[in-house]
């Protein structure tokens, strides 16, 4: 972090932080996807984004970010049976940085 | 289209992750591989993976007998993993009564697009609903041909552009579209209709439990059920595959109103189906609304 070399300051600004929880998970065939979309726009939490780079077959295919929950609507909407529902039995935590 | 960016690194979905219990396969089980050939964005996958489940979960698999019309879903006749007859252009109706004749403890389906069911073989399915024969019929509406380039339909709107309505579906020119759905359920020997979706996740379980009970009643030996679904084909309706499920709600949804539009031989009016589609929209609207305000919190 740039802060360590800043020794003269007497105050120190430590970035914001949020922490997300995520209830679940998915396992994504990114090599099957057709790159169609369905499922960012279906995801209730919204934490899938498309790639920016391609699979085998030339299309983009969707990422996940923390804070799933599992609620399996992505696999209900793809139409190519890219994604497979994990849920945890405990919330895992993720510490994400804010930009403000 | 959402414009949600989400925050937060890109997490690795490449394997299951650890002290996870799964709770959604890739594919149905009664799907040989996950692998096919249709379009982005195709609504028909959808639709056999919810009836693959409903059959998976009545427990009738080993006597289940698929009837398979002419389209895209074709192709799943080699995946599908339960017996299956392949029919002629429209003609699967007729082959589905004689399958069901000759094997009454089975449970028989028929797979249709618009195309074959309304255009190439209307009459088939209109006697075999008549005749309240004891199968089920599954209707995969998308308002176009598919298969063979994306031209009209006899279920597509008014209004609708396909490859030969450039300008948009003529009533003078074109005729007017048939609402199949409500046209068999007028008829005595059908039991039970309904017109389902997949334009969303919600859309897609109402249609999974509408193919539970068109099953259900077929193998009480009520009499002729029917299942129409509306698909999306992005293809053939030229837009981003992104906006199918929207481009079908304002076009074929408007038009094809969606619901159970005969139960228990009961038939159900439009303004009523009409009623209970705005009410659980308005539903949805505000839950939604809801669960932004307690994020923002």
């Amino acid at each position: 972090m740039s802060d360590t070399r800043t020794t003269t300051t007497t105050t120190t600004t430590t970035p914001a932080t949020t922490t997300i929880r995520s209830r679940g998970s998915v396992r994504i065939d990114t090599e099957v996807c057709k790159g169609c979309e369905l499922c960012i726009t279906a995801c209730p939490p919204e934490v899938l984004s498309m790639s920016t780079e391609v699979n085998h077959l030339g299309y983009r295919f969707p990422q996940l970010h923390p804070g799933c929950t599992g609620c399996a609507a992505c696999q209900l909407v793809c139409p190519d049976f890219c994604f497979e529902v994990y849920r945890f039995d405990e919330p895992r935590l993720t510490v994400v940085e804010v930009s403000s | 289209m959402s414009t949600h960016i989400p925050v937060g690194p890109v997490l690795d979905t490449t394997g299951p992750p650890d002290g996870a219990r799964k709770v959604g396969d890739l594919k149905p089980d009664l799907l040989l591989t996950q692998e096919h050939h249709m379009c982005p964005g195709c609504g028909e996958p959808l639709t056999i993976r919810v009836f693959l489940e409903a059959i998976q979960e009545l427990g009738v698999a080993q006597k289940t007998v698929a009837v398979c019309g002419i389209g895209c879903y074709t192709s799943f006749s080699g995946t599908l993993d339960v017996d299956l007859v392949q029919a002629l252009h429209g003609r699967a109706p007729s082959v589905a009564t004689g399958v069901k004749r000759m094997l009454p403890d089975s449970v028989v389906f028929t797979l249709q697009g618009d195309g074959d069911m309304v255009n190439e073989g209307l009459q088939e399915v209109l006697h075999t609903a008549a005749r309240g024969e004891r199968v089920t019929c599954i209707l995969l509406n998308n308002g176009v041909f598919g298969e063979t380039g994306g031209h009209m339909t006899a279920t597509s709107v008014l209004g609708q552009r396909t490859k030969n309505t450039l300008d948009g579906r003529d009533a003078q020119y074109h005729g007017y579209p048939i609402l199949i759905g409500d046209l068999i359920a007028q008829l005595q020997g059908a039991v039970y209709v309904a017109r389902g979706s997949v334009h969303n996740a919600g859309a897609i379980a109402r249609t999974k439990k509408m193919f539970r009970r068109a099953f259900e009643a077929q193998i009480r030996g009520e009499g002729f059920t029917f299942v129409e679904v509306l698909t999306m084909c992005p293809t053939g309706w030229f837009i981003p595959t992104a906006d199918g499920p929207d481009y079908m709600t304002e076009t074929l949804g408007e038009v094809h109103i969606m619901g159970e539009l005969k139960v228990g031989g009961v038939v159900r009016s439009t303004e009523e189906l009409h009623t209970e589609n705005v009410r659980r929209a308005e539903e949805a609207a505000a839950a939604k609304a809801r669960d932004l305000a307690a994020k923002h919190e």
